[in-house]
């Protein structure tokens, strides 16, 4: 038997704009029966999982503070995927830029001043600018696949962040546990709002959303992006670089990683520790995938998926499931949202004849 | 190799009140047609009259709207490409689907509705195409073959499921004439076993020759159906296009100003394992001059384009002089605000990106060269879209390009239109020199003639145009000097008026040894 896809004559323009619902809705069908295998009552779990989290002030702050880095992330992404460069180590740079970010309030923590934090968050964008211009160069002078060379980097980024923090960086004052020295005051990002402990990561991820959507609709270099993304001859008729774009994408989707991982350390965590994200760079792809690598949509994708980081939590507590669940909802939907996509162009054929012979069909 | 389940009598396939709507664009407009068995049935019309909508749902691509098809008398609803196969309908699409770094066999095997082994489908293949001479290596790759052997392959696929309806969408708009008289005997075969051909194509000499009735198609709609034997092509192009076809004038002037375009000793490594070299080329073109280049494809052409547009730079400055200026290692934007413009051979993908709409692909060619009327915002080069769509406007009503919408995607123009468009995205900028691939490949008689028309009169205003063409008809329209490529080598150039096809075919097979051959017999 074989299985085999094939391009419909009309693609339906209202399933099109359906696809993310109709995916979120099977992830809640296929979470329940989850839930129903585990001998939770599906309603209730579904529910302390994805409504409870929303009922409260508190709570929608912290939906925000995860959102952040989720948004920031999957933007840069979008920039990346639409110009078809596959960065999928933006774990790695959100990691090394907030590394780089913590250089000023970790080694020079007696230097108060204004500056610092404005100069933390150019430092994390060039920590995680420079990780990705690794897969960058090798992908733009060596040919090298960037898929590959950005994921092994994040391994790379783990361990170094896991020995800076236990080794040179480790806390003096710190009883020997594996965390840096907490940030002073003025390297702490603010909060946002008056309510709550939303801090400026949420301002900034809203602020590149819209700045990008921008530039990719109105702009020569949204043009660019868009151009190169769809046919690198075409984009070499219009006079541009496929090689200076594979630069432009990685670098900017780096920077954009690494401002959100030192907003997140420097707003959330106020230190480094041996882990730092939830997998946000990751998670990031299925917010970029979902959100149509559509800034705005990703803002939308961003609040979703961040939901489904504080509903684990929540089901934790409340009906005592792993909160490994956020990890199987996430896999569920980027799951459906690909299927999905595929399906509205494509139908799917089972081929189920085996070996007839061409020879008692074309009888010559 | 007998035709199973023949019935008796009535047509094979009968088509009524077929129509395919794109919005409120009526695309094909209540077809009626009838495919009797053993014919050759030509389907012409100008570009976007609906020949290529009309046969992708035949064939299962696109669904009808409205309409029924029919048969061998039964009615059927053909949902999908291996539906139509399963009838027994076969295709060869206008731009071909091959994957270009498998070989030959793993390509017919991937269109297979069952599993067969690679080697069975070898040796289907290769016997195949030697029954119908149409000779094929299964091993090859696909990247290191010709046109002409690529659309064999598309043709041995459609074969291989023994159908008795193959479908032909302009197959010989990219073939040499040998290749060309090659697939005639072909079709004779297929004709001879009592299998029927639907066969597009706006060669008129071709239709004439090969085939046995024609339905003309205008606007979506049927508006005539002849035996095109009986027919001269200029009537075949009036029905066609509605009136008579005006015939290219050719230049007035002989005056010719400065050399505008030039290569020096261009010589360019291959850049694939598949791709030419460029050995040593050197040619002129001065304004009021439209120098031509014959050859057959794959001899260095697109390679050439590449150096002279600037899309692969070469290492020598000098090699290449746009107005008298070195410009070898500029690229292509650089060389388009020197006054040059450039039309490749490639309609999607290259000179056009399918999914963007037309004014998009707008800003691809001239994001650049008019970036004071295109570009505003200052350093964020923020597009202007109304200034932008008011020249999609204008480049279409010069061009008259057909299109349903405004501003559609460009992959949703017929070829030929698309093609319009190209060619016209140039000349809307009056260019001082322009160098065009292929200009008028898929595109039907009428706007061929308006296109080649635009291309003299372009040089008659004092530009200096470098026209690189397979179609011997076209390049004596146009040229005021010929040459031929040939391996990568470009012979000299000669006065169009001096040249016959036989000196050019001459020319075409190696040149070096056979033009000195010539020149003494001249001298006999
Ligand atoms: N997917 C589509 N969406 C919208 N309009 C379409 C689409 N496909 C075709 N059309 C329109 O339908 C008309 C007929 O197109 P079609 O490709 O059938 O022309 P054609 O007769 O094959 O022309 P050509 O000789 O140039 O190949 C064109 O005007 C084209 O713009
Ligand atoms: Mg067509």
């Amino acid at each position: 038997m074989r299985i085999e896809l094939e391009k419909r004559a009309q693609v339906s323009a209202l399933f099109s704009i359906l696809s993310p619902f109709i995916a979120f809705a099977l992830t809640m069908i296929f979470g329940g029966i989850m839930f129903a295998l585990l001998g939770k009552n599906p309603a209730i779990a579904l529910y302390s999982f994805f409504v409870e989290p929303l009922s409260e002030v508190w709570s929608l702050h912290e939906l925000a503070i995860k959102a952040a880095p989720l948004i920031l992330i999957g933007v840069g992404l979008s920039v990346c995927f639409r110009s078809n460069n596959w960065n999928i180590g933006a774990e790695g740079q959100f990691i090394m830029g907030a590394i780089a970010g913590s250089i000023l309030p970790v080694v020079f923590y007696d230097w108060q001043s204004p500056m610092v934090l404005p100069m933390m968050m150019v430092l994390g964008m060039l920590g995680g600018a420079l990780f990705a211009a690794i897969p960058a160069f090798l992908k733009a002078h060596m040919n090298t696949n960037e898929i590959l060379t950005s994921l092994m980097l994040v391994y790379v980024a783990q361990l170094f962040l896991d020995w800076i923090v236990r080794g040179p960086w480790r806390n003096p004052q710190g009883m020997n546990f594996p965390e840096t020295r907490t940030f002073a005051a003025d390297a702490i990002l603010p909060e946002m709002l008056a309510s709550g402990r939303t801090h400026w990561g949420f301002g900034f991820a809203i602020i590149a959303a819209v700045l990008v959507w921008f530039m990719m609709r109105y702009t020569l270099r949204g043009f660019e992006i868009t151009v190169l993304g769809q046919s690198a001859r075409a984009g070499r008729f219009a006079g541009f670089s496929s090689r200076k774009m594979i630069w432009f994408s990685m670098l900017f989707s780096g920077a954009l990683a690494g401002l959100a991982g030192i907003a997140e350390v420097s707003g959330a965590i106020q230190q480094l520790r041996p882990v730092i994200s939830p997998g946000y760079g990751f998670t990031a792809i299925i917010v970029a995938f979902l959100g149509r690598l559509n800034p705005l949509g990703i803002i939308a994708a961003g609040l979703v998926l961040a939901l489904t980081y504080l509903g684990g939590e929540a089901a934790q507590l409340s009906i005592g499931v792993s909160e490994k669940v956020t990890r199987v909802f996430q896999g569920l939907l980027l799951f459906f949202v690909l299927s999905c996509d595929t399906l509205i162009h494509y139908r799917i054929r089972l081929v189920w004849e085996r070996l007839a012979a061409i020879k008692t069909d074309g009888s010559h | 190799m007998p035709v199973k389940g023949q019935t008796a009598s009535g047509p094979l396939l009968a088509v009524s009140n077929l129509t395919k709507l794109f919005g409120s664009f009526a695309a094909c407009n209540a077809i009626n047609l009838q495919i009797e068995p053993g014919e050759i049935h030509a389907l012409l019309g100008e570009n976007g009259a609906g020949k290529s909508t009309l046969v992708k749902m035949l064939f299962g691509v696109l669904a009808p709207t409205a309409g029924e098809i029919a048969w061998q008398g039964e009615p059927v609803r053909v949902a999908s490409p291996s539906d139509a196969r399963k009838l027994g309908i076969g295709m060869v699409f206008q731009h071909f689907s091959l994957f270009e770094a498998l070989t030959v066999a793993e390509n017919i095997a991937l269109s297979m509705d069952r599993n067969v082994s690679l080697a069975r489908v070898a040796d289907e293949a290769s016997r195949l195409s030697h029954a119908y001479g149409l000779p094929l290596d299964p091993k090859a790759h696909v990247a290191d073959l010709s046109v002409g052997e690529r659309q064999r392959i598309e043709i041995v696929r459609a074969l291989l499921q023994n159908p008795q309806l193959i479908i032909l969408d302009e197959p010989t708009s990219v073939l040499t004439p040998q290749e060309a008289d090659r697939l005639f005997e072909t079709l004779q075969k297929l004709k001879a076993e009592g299998r029927s051909v639907l066969y597009i194509s706006h060669r008129l000499e071709e239709v004439q020759r090969i085939c046995d009735r024609a339905t003309v198609l205008r606007h979506g709609r049927v508006t005539g159906a002849c035996d095109p034997r009986a027919e001269t092509p200029a009537s075949l192009a009036r029905m066609m296009v509605g009136s008579d076809v005006a015939p290219v004038t050719p230049e007035g002037t002989n005056i010719k100003g400065d050399v505008q375009l030039e290569a020096r000793h261009l010589s360019v490594p291959a850049r694939t394992p598949f791709a030419v070299s460029l050995k040593n080329i050197c040619l002129k073109v001065r304004a009021g001059e439209v120098l031509a280049i014959a050859g057959v494809a794959g001899n260095g052409q697109s390679e050439l384009f590449d150096a002279l547009s600037g899309e692969y730079p070469v290492a020598d400055d000098n090699a290449v002089q746009i107005r008298q200026r070195p410009v070898g290692t500029r690229n292509i934007n650089a060389r388009r605000l020197m006054g040059a413009g450039f039309v490749p051979e490639e309609r999607h993908g290259h000179a056009a990106v399918a999914a963007l709409s037309l004014s998009d692909n707008l800003v691809l060619a001239r994001s650049q060269s008019d970036k004071r009327a295109f570009l505003g915002g200052g350093f964020l080069k923020i597009i202007r879209q109304s200034a932008v769509k008011a020249a999609t406007r204008r480049i279409s009503e010069a061009m008259d390009v057909r299109k349903s919408g405004e501003d559609p995607p460009a992959g949703s123009l017929s070829g030929g239109n698309l093609q319009k468009f190209i060619v016209g995205r140039e000349l809307d900028r009056q260019p001082s020199v322009l160098v065009v691939n292929q200009p008028t490949w898929g595109v039907d008689a009428g706007a061929a003639s308006r296109i080649r028309q635009a291309l003299v009169d372009l040089a008659k205003a004092g530009s200096a145009v470098l026209v690189i063409s397979q179609d011997l008809d076209e390049i004596f329209e146009v040229a005021t000097e010929i040459a031929v490529i040939s391996e990568g080598r470009l012979s000299d150039p000669y006065p169009a008026w001096e040249l016959s096809r036989e000196k050019i075919g001459l020319l075409m097979g190696g040149m070096y040894a056979k033009t000195e051959g010539a020149g003494a017999a001249h001298a006999h």
